[in-house]
Formats: structure tokens, sequence, C-alpha cells
């Protein structure tokens, strides 16, 4: 399985005596789209912070792009910087315009020259469609713009993986379009994509496998079309009957 | 005419009302006027209570007449909104004028008409008023101290220089810019510092230090540009290999002779004072406190242990002792800790002391800006690929300072009406030299000039401050 670019295997988490995350495993391929699914509370978000160590894992082990994730902060930084992540509350930065933001990482992280690291941010703006909007703050965006400006500050670091945590969830129904097209692009672009999300949509345009997690397990993991035309467990219908 | 109801004045008898309010508020205004300018008690017929309260109950009941609901006039709803919307603000409102009207002749009397200057003897002060000759006698004293007059040139010299060289900033071309930062907060304190030492005190007043340490210094300050794959080497050799060799081999027991400028008399701290000396202490504890303050900040939030408690230690003991007693131990205590050729000059070690008691404020305040920036800015640099130091200098800090900005203001405001504490180890800024004019036999009772004048010079030093961090906050403000 040489193209396994992350293995998630018996990881389990704790947040105090609460269990988030049970004997979760999981691998995915390389250019694969995953879509995670399910109620909140189910531990969604926290399995995918723990694939950059925003959240520590506490017994199993994450190997992304043949690193296992340790203490090693030098290890960590590396590997985040090949994980993008795009939250659902943007978490632009609010002191810098939108092209800072989007060239602070490449220039300080990566070393790139100033003048590369605007090309490449100009590049990724453009991608996603608001390039006229290089020089604003993000206060003076829309929140659509804003997520798009999220996922071309994660794409300046040129990363192998995107890790999306519910994307569209802090967003008006109108601009949820625009940002989902962007990702749509990205997917389609042959990128390797985690997607927390509520967007089914979504799910049957670009996702190779779904993933549906309730109470910190994977309940069910299936190919998109087997996943939405024949779900197997009981839990899985439920949910799909009442978000579809 | 409808009818009248007194009690609650409306719009249908609008004139009557307003002619009949307003007049009512003149007499009340003017009747003040004419006590408090020309001593004239209209009312001195009645007995004293009624005829104290006469001008407030009439302004009342003239204010009560005119408050009418959308008069259709411009300037009455305006008045009427701002300060005569309900019967307890039209008392303030009236108080508020009446001791503005009231303690304008006393205040100007004082100041100004029965006022003297001219003269250079307490026998000029003739008036009843202040003695503003005492001020001009003394002013020399209250700017530059104890410090000699044929010298004084020295200071003027060094502060139009610095202030010269402060204002590098607005002159910066777009190409320096970015280096400015680097200026203020490194450069210039060094510059400042050179000035002071070298002009200012004209001797070896400060350290008993030997040219090897000051080289090791700049050595180390040089490391910081040495390349990464160097660095460590250089730290762990240069600065220590700097130091023995000019200390052993170069200059064995050749102590201070350092900051001996031809020409220039040595002047010892303890003659400085005055506002130069209010100036001093003031700029170079704001320069220590604030880097100090940032890293326990910093410390207090960090998550090794040693380091953490460290910090709390640190800041709550500074927190808990007043800056009288820091500023005693400083001065009487911390010598006794010291090795016997190793010395510290008194205002050096002021300057130190309440740098440290004022970064324990200062941390907590950083810390206040700190906690209240979302988690998710961290995630989003942290999933960046920033480690710890990137993270904060670029993300963190630069918003969590642009958060406490009034709260930082608020901290230096409060370190510099601070410093004439330091009277009580004997160094004598402004207050102090107030304070000691004030016992001097020739010019008794004439404290009050002192310290009015003090109060101006302070105020319009914190003013600025003030005046100055609301740029700043104007300045990095986005939009959110």
């Amino acid at each position: 399985m040489s193209d396994t670019i992350i293995q998630i295997k018996d990881v389990n988490k704790w947040f105090g005596d609460f269990q988030v995350l049970k004997d979760i495993n999981l691998n995915v391929e390389k250019n694969k789209k995953i879509v995670v699914c399910g109620p909140s509370g189910s531990g969604k978000s926290t399995l995918i912070r723990c694939i950059n160590r925003l959240e520590e894992h506490q017994q199993g082990s994450i190997i992304v792009d043949g690193n296992e994730l340790t203490e090693d902060t030098k290890n960590i930084e590396q590997i985040r910087a090949e994980v993008g992540m795009v939250f659902q509350q943007f978490n632009l930065f609010p002191h810098l315009s939108i092209l800072d933001n989007c060239t602070l990482a490449p220039v300080w992280v990566k070393k790139m020259p100033k003048k590369d690291a605007e090309d490449l941010a100009m590049k990724h703006l453009e991608k996603v469609q608001i390039a006229d909007q290089a020089h604003k703050f993000p206060g003076q965006l829309s929140g659509g713009q804003q997520q798009r400006c999220a996922i071309a500050r994660a794409l300046c670091m040129e990363p192998k993986i995107m890790l999306f945590d519910e994307p569209t969830s802090a967003l008006d129904p109108e601009m949820i379009k625009e940002v989902l097209d962007a990702m749509v692009n990205l997917a389609k672009a042959g990128m390797t994509m985690i997607v927390v999300t509520h967007e089914m949509g979504f799910a049957k345009e670009v996702a190779d496998e779904v993933i549906f997690m309730d109470e910190g397990m994977i309940v069910e993991k299936a190919a998109t079309n087997e996943f939405f035309a024949n779900p197997k467990s009981d839990r899985t219908k439920l949910f799909l009957s009442q978000i579809l | 005419m409808n009818n009248i109801n007194f009690l609650k004045p409306d719009k249908s008898n609008l004139n009557l009302f307003l002619i009949l309010g307003l007049s009512l508020v003149f007499i009340s205004i003017f009747d003040v006027f004419l006590s408090s300018f020309f001593k004239i008690n209209a009312t001195g017929f009645l007995p004293t209570s009624v005829s104290f309260l006469l001008p407030l109950i009439i302004g009342f009941i003239g204010l009560h007449f005119i408050r009418i609901e959308y008069s259709g006039i411009r300037r009455l709803d305006e008045i009427n909104k701002n300060f005569n919307n309900n019967n307890f603000n039209a008392v303030l409102s009236l108080l508020i004028i009446f001791i503005i009207i009231k303690s304008i002749p006393p205040v100007l009397s004082w100041t100004v008409i029965d006022a003297n200057i001219s003269g250079n003897s307490k026998e000029a002060c003739t008036g009843e008023g202040a003695c503003w000759t005492y001020i001009k006698v003394w002013l020399r004293r209250f700017i530059y101290g104890l410090y000699p007059n044929e010298e004084q040139w020295r200071i003027n010299l060094s502060f139009i220089s610095l202030l010269a060289l402060g204002s590098v900033g607005y002159f910066a071309t777009e190409k320096f810019k970015k280096y400015l930062t680097l200026y203020y907060v490194v450069i210039y304190p060094i510059i400042a510092f050179l000035f002071i030492f070298f002009f200012i005190s004209g001797g070896p007043v400060f350290f008993d230090f030997s040219y090897g340490i000051i080289a090791s210094v700049v050595a180390i300050i040089i490391g910081f540009f040495v390349p990464n794959k160097f660095k460590l080497y250089y730290f762990c050799f240069v600065p220590l290999a700097v130091y023995l060799s000019l200390n052993l081999f170069i200059l064995p027991e050749e102590y201070v002779e350092l900051g001996k400028l031809e020409g220039l008399n040595w002047v010892e701290t303890g003659a400085w004072g005055g506002l130069a000396l209010t100036f001093i202490v003031s700029f170079f504890c704001l320069i220590f406190c604030f880097p100090v303050g940032m890293a326990l900040a910093l410390g207090r939030r960090s998550e090794l242990p040693f380091i953490k408690y460290a910090s709390v230690v640190f800041i709550e003991f500074w927190r808990g002792v007043p800056l009288i007693t820091v500023l005693f131990m400083s001065s009487v205590m911390f010598p006794m800790f010291l090795p016997e050729d190793f010395f510290l000059d008194k205002l050096v070690r002021v300057i130190i002391a309440i740098s440290l008691f004022e970064a324990a404020y200062v941390a907590e305040v950083i810390r206040g800006g700190l906690q209240a920036l979302p988690r998710g800015q961290y995630d989003a640099a942290k999933s960046l690929g920033m480690g710890y130091w990137k993270m904060h200098i670029f993300v963190i800090l630069p918003q969590a300072l642009k958060l406490v900005i009034p709260g930082i203001a608020n901290t230096f405001l409060a370190l510099v009406k601070d410093t004439p504490l330091i009277l009580v180890v004997g160094l004598l800024e402004i207050a102090g030299m107030l304070q000691m004019a004030k016992t001097n036999p020739k010019w008794l009772g004439y404290s009050m000039e002192g310290y009015v004048f003090a109060a101006v010079v302070f105020w319009i030093i914190c003013y600025a401050m003030s005046k100055y961090s609301y740029n700043l906050e104007e300045k990095y403000k986005t939009e959110r």
C-alpha cells in the first residue's frame, strides 16, 4: 500500500473521562476525497484535528506521509506544513491583509522569497476568485470570501493533504455555494481531501468514500454510491433520513 | 389659548412655556454669576439657606417648563435630550453650571489677576494670588535639578539630539520602514544610553564594569546576526573568549575609565534631578519594562511548569510589594548582596527596580490581551506549520498588543507618575526638587505654587502620552 498517505490505527482519545474517539482505524490513499459526517459531538472534528495534531491522541498511532505523529515538535511542524487545514470560523489573521495572510507562512515557515510568495498567493487567490480583494483586510470581506481566502491561505503552503473542518457551517446559505465550488475545483485538481461536512450534495459530487461517525466510533464506511444507496446500519439510515 | 397645566408643559402653549422657562433659567444663572463675579447677593434679604438654594429652585422650575417633547425647535430638543431629559439630570446640569461659574473667579484671580511674576525675591510677591516669581527663580532647579548651571548645555544638547533622533520615524522612506522597529527597540535606547552616559554623566558613573564585559555584551548582540548554522558555536565561545582575552591579556585590571570624554566634568547622578531626571527615569523604565513584561506574560502562559511558575512567582511578588519598599530595597539592601568590586550606581538600581516592578503590571495587561484572542488564531497559525515563536511574533502578539494599547498606556502613565517616589532614595526629580525648594528658608510658604506647577508639568507629559496612545489605536485599527 505504497500510496497510503494517512494511516490511523486504533486511535483512542479522551477529554477527561469522556471518550471522544474509540478505536478509530482509517487509511486514506493519495488523491482520495473522504467525507466525514455524523451528528454533532460524534468526534468528527476531533478526528481531523488529530491528523495535524491540533489535538493529541492518547492511544494508537497516526502516520501522515510516512511520519508518525509524536511529541517531537520539529516533526509536527513539518507535518503541519504539509497538511493544510480550513476551519469552520475561517480564522484568518485580522491584522493582516488578505495577501499577507497568504504569504505569512510561506515566507516565514518555508523561507520563500517574498516576491515568489506573493506570486504564489495571487495564483491561489485567483483560483478561488478573490484576487481583486487581495489588499483588503479580512474584516472587510463577506463570510464566503473569507472562507475562500482561508482555503487559498492553506493552499499557499502547497500541502499534500487538505483538511476541512465544517467549512460551510458558519456561512449564509447564499455563500455556501461559492465555497463549495472552490472545494470542488480543488478536488478535481487531484488534492487529497478529508472533509467534515453536512453538505451531502458535495459528498455525492466529489467524495470517493463517506464515513459516518457516531459517539466517537466509525459506524459506517463505504464508497459514496453505496453509502447513499443502501446504508447498512440503522443509525446511518436514521441520520440520512433526517439530513436529506 | 388652551388650558395651561404648569405641571405638564406641552406643545400647545410652547411660546409661553419657552419664555417663562428660559427667563427663569436665565435669572438663576445670572444670580449665581452676580454673586460669584461681583459678590452681589441679589437675594440677600432672604434667610441664608433659602437664598443659597433659590437659584437652584428657580433654575429647576425653568428647566421643567422648557422640557417639551418634540417642540419642533432643534436646539431646544437637543438641550432637552442631552441634559434636561428628567428632573434628576436637570438638577445635575444646573449644579455643574453653577460650580463652573462659581469656580472661575477664584481660580482666575489666584493664577492670573492677583498673581506676581516680576522680581527675583520673595519681596516681589505682594498680591493675594500666586507667586510665580518663586517658580521663575527656581525654574532651573526644577528642570535640571542640582546639575551645575554651567554644564546644563549638556542636558539640553542630549535631549534635543535624542528628540531629533526619535523623530526619524516620521521621515523614514518606505525602504527603511521595516527597520524602524529594530531601530526603536534596540538601537535608539542604546544611543540614548550612550548620550546619557557620555554627555550627561561625563564620568565613570554607572558601572564598575571592565571593557571586557562591555565588549562581550556587544559580541552577544552581534551574535544575533550570525547565520543560524554557526549561532550555537558562536554563543558558546565568542563572548566568553572576548571577555577573557580583553580582561586577562590586553587590559588586565583596567577598570572603568570608560565614559570619560575629554573636557567634560563628571557630574555624579546624585546631582541630577528635576524634569530631566523624570524624563531619564521614565524613558528607561518604559523601555525596559515592556519587553520584560511581554516575556513574563508569555512565560505565565507557558506549558513548561518551571517557566510558568517562575513567572507567576515573579509577577505576584512584584505586584504584592509597594513601590516605595522596592526602592528602599534597591538602594539599601541590594548593594549588600553584590560582590565588593562590583558597583552599580543608585540611579541604575532604581531604574531596574522600577522597571521590574512595572513589568509585572505590564505582564498582566498583556496576558489579558493574549487571553482575549480566540483559540482559532492559535489553531490557524499552528496548522500553517508555525512554531511557538513564529506564531507569537507574527500572529498572536501583534493582535494581543493592539488590544491592550489602552491598558499599556494606563500602566505607563502610572509609571511616569510613580517616578517622584524616587525621592525616598535621595534622587530629586521634579517633585523632589519641589520638596527641597519648599523647605528653603528664603522661600517658605509657596508650596502651593510649586505643586500646581508640578501638576501642570505632569499633566502635559501624561496627556501627550495618552494622546499618543489614542493615535496608536487609530493607526492599528483594522476592521475585525
